[in-house]
């Protein structure tokens, strides 16, 4: 066996002095990093991931895990992670996988851009005295209202009267215009996605139930889910269409455009199984095409069959990674029946995709969504479809400048895991999650606590609305829809002028 | 902070301008010198049933090849009945611009469509043509403005020799744009004039909202954007008034929820609908249309209107008030009282809802 030439990438230190051998590392770690022997605690760093579950559990704060500072040659180009890299694939002759979202340092987009804000000649409007409404409808919107005149009596007098006389589609009513993205049940445990439904509900928003089925356990909330329909058709019945208040047709993922899923068999536990409709230990994968989607059309009658499976009375969204030619696609998605489109950026996170993928597929979000709303405006398609903003959102800035740009609401996913108490260690693969977020190893699903987690999340999704009203507040505005497409609030910093001009903001100072 | 004072006869009686302008003077304080503005209605009675197309051209020395292009646009689609600079007084202001008209009158075959056709032409001047606005494209109006103040531009357009039923006028202050002659108002387009006051936040939404209609805002001014809703909402979409402005400033959801089933399905439905058109910020806003006038406040007034004065201390101030067949609105009583000292009844417009003042008959 050839030796590894690649030092671990981390080190983890046991200090002896604080270290009372409680052995509880040995048990929280579930990667196997910790073993006891005799009056000591052995580790293998090169098992550790950094998902820092020992640091945070160790009673006497004995567990340092820091970078390995290798002593070897430093070298700008092969770096540590390259040469791991090769050497993993050296090995396996595999793809190597990787969690989470693209971790290479592209640049963020809504790190350069700033907001505006009033002085003097337009007041700010002070969120804690006013009303600041959030409320967003996410669906399909008349283009123009037409009304009736009727003649009608009132007090003896014959008095003319407008009657609304245009049917608005279903749309989905929320109270933020944050939602919680579709992670599966099978990616996530159960108690994580209970977690998150309940907090969802108390929050007056949606999550997506990805592509894993429905848990009988949901059902209660069905209010607040939006159903997915993936390649695989994982969970796919009539039952569960009707089980929520949307459904979503996935296509593609901004962590990997272009491919489809897979969940490991080790990851399909007997509830998993029942869940999705597949054999217990089976891998469950969603092929990169629908293989009854080769166009637009296909598209189109998929969308009608779900409508009609479903009596018309929901809205269907299209899921799409955010790729260079996302405005036609979108556009195309408009003029399809499909009620929103959402777009997933590059940054966006996952349970499992090809690192190869991961970090070099796709276009960052802000830049997808600026082209999408353009070029939906242009064709006079804005009110036929939503734009629903995905992947690297992290944070109340990044929702109001993706609205400002000219989505009607985000997704949220690393977000809301980080919540939950997910340290972004980018292993949710392997079903070790030591957090019990993405796994399915009762021992380790029981380590999140229901109701803290989705306490946490909720929390998370309130702060921002609190903080998304006050920047609307000091931008003298009341109303979301008045910061929908305002990209005239937005100024560029840093950006060229082809950059500024793709995004369809002023540089600052202008 | 600008000034507005409008008045109309609701019985059609013609008025002099030089009404306007002493009432406009009275609020000189509340603008800079850099932008002063009239419209009147009725003030064409030889062409009323004739667009009359009030254009600036640059005033250099190519002003006349501007013309041109301008007349070789109209030729296409109609008739120039007569064209001819502007009146104006010398040595007042310096000529930034020059200021024609063209009474006009569409070829029979466009007359069913003659609406569109002429906004599409005034979008089609403002957008191609370097040097030439129209500023004006309605029937039996006028707009007549510049970067000055209020006497001066009066005196400059002779606005004393026109006479109307309608009028409104404006004093600017300008606070997003620099003062130029474009961007004073009224705005026009069509019928519709609209003098504001204020400061609209949610311009970038509503621009891209009606330029994704075709129109195309080219004045770098918020108004221009409330001019171009109007046309949209009540002339394309034929909203009926009433709700067209709750498109603009749109009951608050709380009210929604407290309404009757129908009214609460309306104006879900125009929030959801119109959003694009939601304006917000602080504004006081008075449009002026061939049969009437329109005006409101944004629902902001409401809320930051200070507690225990109910009444005039707003961020934007209106006041209406009556004297037999005149109704007056503006930013301050005093520039009514000026020209009309006994009156019948002074209010202030609620926050957020309209005042709609009509002709009794057509003029």
């Amino acid at each position: 066996m050839i030796p590894s030439t690649v030092p671990p990438k981390y080190k983890v230190f046991v200090d002896p002095e604080r270290c009372m051998l409680c052995e509880r590392c040995t048990t929280e770690c579930s990667w196997g990093v910790y073993r006891r022997q005799g009056n000591k605690i052995l580790t293998y760093p090169n098992r550790c991931g950094a998902c820092l579950r020992c640091v945070s559990n160790c009673p006497r704060d004995a567990i340092t895990v820091t970078l390995n500072q290798s002593c070897g040659r430093e070298h700008p180009v092969w770096t540590p992670e390259v040469k791991q890299d090769v050497v993993t694939q050296a090995k396996s002759g595999c793809i190597l996988l990787s969690g989470m979202g693209n971790a290479k340092e592209y640049p963020i987009y809504f790190d350069k851009i700033v907001l505006d804000a009033c002085q003097v000649t337009n007041p700010s409007i002070d969120p804690l005295r006013e009303p600041m409404e959030l409320r967003t409808y996410v669906g399909k919107k008349p283009e123009k209202l037409e009304f009736e005149y009727v003649e009608e009596e009132i007090d003896g007098k014959k008095v003319k009267k407008a009657k609304l006389e245009t049917k608005i589609a279903p749309n989905i009513k929320l109270n933020t215009p944050i939602m919680i993205g579709h992670m599966s049940y099978g990616a996530l445990s159960l108690n994580a996605h209970k977690a998150m439904a309940k907090a969802v509900k108390e929050c007056g928003t949606f999550m997506g139930t990805g592509e894993g089925g429905l848990h009988r356990d949901l059902y209660g909330y069905s209010d607040s889910i939006i159903t997915q329909v993936a390649s695989g058709r994982f969970g796919v019945n009539s039952e569960y269409l009707n089980k929520g208040a949307a459904i979503e047709i996935k296509i593609g993922q901004g962590a990997k455009p272009g491919i489809g899923g897979h969940l490991p068999g080790e990851k399909v536990s007997a509830e998993v199984s029942m869940t999705r409709m597949i054999p217990q230990g089976s891998d469950a994968i969603s092929p990169a095409p629908h293989h009854d989607i080769y166009s637009i059309e296909d598209l189109a009658q998929l969308i009608r069959s779900l409508k009609e499976a479903t009596r018309w009375k929901m809205p269907v969204f299209v899921k799409i990674s955010a790729v260079h030619n996302v405005a036609a696609i979108a556009n195309g998605i408009a003029t399809s029946d499909a009620d929103a489109v959402v777009i997933d950026g590059f940054k966006g996170g996952t349970g499992a995709a090809p690192k190869v993928f991961r970090d070099n597929v796709g276009i960052p979000i802000e830049v997808a969504i600026a082209a999408v709303d353009d070029r939906l405006r242009e064709q006079g398609n804005r009110h036929k479809i939503s734009i629903i903003a995905s992947g690297g959102i992290r944070n109340s800035a990044d929702v109001f400048k993706s609205i400002a740009l000219g989505a009607d609401a985000v997704y949220i996913g690393t977000a809301a895991m980080v919540a939950m108490g997910c340290t972004v260690c980018g292993r949710c693969y392997t079903g070790q999650c030591a957090w019990g977020i993405a796994t399915q190893k009762p021992e380790l699903v029981k380590r999140l606590e229901v109701d803290d987690a989705a306490r946490r999340v909720a929390n998370l999704i309130h702060a921002w609305t609190h903080e998304i009203q006050e920047l609307l507040g000091a931008a003298g505005i009341n109303s979301i829809e008045s910061l929908r497409g305002n990209r005239d609030r937005l100024r560029g910093v840093g950006l060229s002028e082809i950059e500024l001009n793709t995004l369809g903001i002023k540089q600052a100072g202008m | 902070m600008c000034g507005i004072i409008g008045f109309m006869s609701r019985t059609g009686r013609l008025i002099s301008g030089d009404r306007i302008a002493t009432a406009l003077n009275c609020l000189k304080e509340r603008g800079n010198g850099e932008g002063s503005g009239y419209v009147g209605y009725g003030i064409y009675p030889d062409y009323k049933d004739d667009y009359a197309i009030h254009v600036f051209l640059d005033a250099t020395k190519d002003y006349d090849r501007i013309r041109h292009e301008v007349e070789e646009v109209l030729v296409k689609y109609g008739y120039i009945l007569k064209d001819e600079e502007i009146p104006t007084e010398e040595g007042i202001i310096k000529q930034e611009q020059v200021s024609w008209r063209f009474f006009y009158r569409f070829d029979e075959k466009y007359i069913a469509v003659e609406e569109d056709m002429m906004v599409n032409i005034v979008m089609d001047i403002n957008d191609r043509i370097d040097g030439a606005f129209v500023f004006s494209s309605g029937k039996n109006m006028g707009v007549f403005k510049a970067a000055a103040w209020p006497l001066e531009v009066a005196e400059y357009f002779k606005i004393d020799q026109y006479k109307g039923f309608q009028w409104l006028s404006h004093a600017r202050y300008p606070t997003n744009t620099k003062g130029w002659w474009g961007g004073a108002h009224p705005f026009n387009l069509l019928g519709w004039s609209v003098v504001h006051n204020g400061e609209i936040t949610s311009y970038g939404a509503n621009k891209r909202y009606v330029e994704s209609f075709g129109y195309k805002c080219k004045l770098l001014t918020d108004t221009e954007v409330v001019a171009y809703l109007f046309d949209l909402l009540i002339r394309k979409h034929k909203l009926p008034v009433e709700y067209a402005m709750s498109a603009l400033a749109p009951r608050f959801w709380d009210e929604i929820e407290s309404m009757s089933e129908e009214d609460k399905k309306i104006h879900e439905a125009i929030r959801m609908t119109y959003g694009g058109a939601t304006m917000n910020g602080p504004f006081g806003i008075v449009v002026g249309t061939q049969e009437g006038m329109v005006f409101m406040n944004g629902e902001v007034e409401e809320g930051n209107t200070m507690v225990g004065l109910t009444d005039r201390i707003k961020l934007r101030p209106l006041v209406a008030a009556e004297k037999d067949d005149l109704l007056f609105v503006s930013s301050e009583e005093s520039a009514i009282r000026k020209i009309c000292p006994e009156l019948d009844r002074v209010w202030m417009p609620d926050a957020g809802r309209m005042v709609i003042a009509k002709l009794e008959k057509k003029i």
